[in-house]
């Protein structure tokens, strides 16, 4: 093995397989934006901060800006796309909605991704633990009540 | 591109790794990426090859050692660490390590990463230095193992030199010791103001201090108040001045996570 500047790889999205040619400094969130048109993951900060971005990636949750698109080859990506693939809303959205859980929707994607991670591992979260579990998910609204309002709400089956 | 142009390969054994890093000029190793990426977007470092560890499986193991301490694979992610249940055999590290960043830096972080890049505002570094850890580096030529004192150079530096790899962090038995960790950081789990780890036994405290310092500080003092506070005013500290603290703030906070660290270790 020798070290290359680019090369093709071969992504799980969303349950569908994509094989695109990339350069090394391609960075994952580029990758599903730019080159998969998968525009629901949005870079926010750019840093590492904000968890816009976030995605799961082989079954947790990361920041899609601080991992290059060629560490995904071979890997399984979920994005916010994955959770309403026939537009049937996901619990997790439906709860966004009826609970106002976004104001201008930047984090959403990021919030909800996080929050399936959370669901995913733990199905029946505290307040604590939920408020911990998108630490890394920052809202510039601030709408964080009606966040975690939200996540209890879809984790106990929907509804108030 | 927010990178420049750079070259990669993810080797899956610590050996091919190693020959990797040695073999091209300007190779530097890429863990979880959580620190390295960000400033490799910033052009603040523009490493030559990028050598991915993340297919390294031998460097992502959590085992006891034959006398009951702790042998962390430098690729255990910080998430691996917090739920792995034979890190319990010195709890401190797992409990410092669920305080860094936030869930999806830690589930991408790891234990190798956040002391090799040796950040004076890292966490871990204090802590592997009051528990007395040591680190073995692997290298062309071989391995070698060096304490806390020998690894943490400098600013971003360590013994860790181009061509090596730090492969993992050897914890030596908790016995009659009792850790703890006290910082004051920028929100909850933030980037650290000032920290402190202290190891306890027997009325006596291993102290070591972070962030006023290009490396740890390790301090030793009996383990009440008067001593750790003397203790700390002796290490005579110049620690930087910053957005966050002034020196002087940095050097009476140094005091305070001290103390506050020796009590809770002596319980």
């Amino acid at each position: 093995m020798e070290p290359v500047r680019g090369q093709r790889i071969s992504v799980e999205v969303n349950g569908e397989r994509h094989e695109r040619d990339v350069e090394v400094r391609r960075l994952l969130v580029h990758f599903l934006r730019d080159d998969l048109d998968l525009t629901g993951t949005h870079v926010g900060c750019d840093t590492g901060n904000c968890g816009a971005c976030t995605v799961i990636f082989n079954g947790i949750a990361i920041k899609s800006c601080m991992l290059l698109a060629v560490q995904a080859d071979g890997a399984s990506v979920e994005t916010v796309e994955g959770l309403a693939p026939d537009g049937q809303l996901h619990p997790l959205q439906e709860a966004f909605s009826s609970f106002h859980a976004l104001q201008c929707g930047y984090c959403t994607p990021g919030m909800l991704m996080s929050a399936k991670h959370l669901l995913d591992h733990n199905p029946e979260p505290t307040e604590g633990e939920i408020r911990r579990a998108i630490q890394g998910n920052i809202c510039r609204c601030t709408g964080y009540v009606n966040i975690v309002e939200a996540i209890a709400s879809a984790a106990k089956g929907g509804g108030r | 591109m927010l990178l420049a142009a750079v070259e990669y390969a993810r080797p899956s054994t610590v050996a091919d790794a190693v020959r990797l890093l040695s073999e091209h000029d300007g190779a530097r190793p890429l863990a979880g990426g959580q620190t390295l990426t960000n400033v490799m977007k910033a052009r603040a470092a523009a490493p030559d090859v990028l050598i991915d560890l993340n297919d390294l499986e031998e460097l992502r193991q959590v085992s006891r050692t034959a006398d009951g301490g702790l042998e962390l694979g430098a690729m255990v992610t910080l998430s691996e660490l917090i739920r792995s249940p034979e890190a319990d055999a010195r709890p401190i590290l797992a409990e410092v390590a669920a305080q860094i960043a936030d869930v999806q830096v830690r589930n991408r972080g790891t234990i190798g990463g956040n002391i090799c890049s040796n950040d004076p505002t890292n966490h871990l570094p204090p802590v592997v230095a009051a528990v007395g850890a040591t680190m073995t580096i692997r290298g062309a030529d071989g391995e070698r193992t060096v304490t806390a004192d020998e690894f943490f150079l400098g600013v971003y530096m360590t013994a860790v030199a181009p061509g090596e790899l730090l492969t993992k962090i050897t914890v030596p038995a908790a016995g009659g010791t009792r850790d703890a960790f006290a910082s004051i950081p920028i929100g909850r789990d933030g980037t650290c103001i000032c920290n402190a780890a202290a190891s306890v036994e027997n009325g006596q405290a291993r102290i070591a201090l972070g962030c006023v310092a290009a490396v740890p500080v390790v301090l030793s003092a009996a383990a009440d108040e008067g001593s750790v506070r003397e203790a700390v005013r002796g290490a005579d500290l110049d620690p930087p001045s910053d957005v966050h603290a002034s020196a002087d703030y940095r050097r009476h906070l140094a005091e305070v996570v001290a103390v506050r660290a020796v009590e809770e270790a002596r319980g």
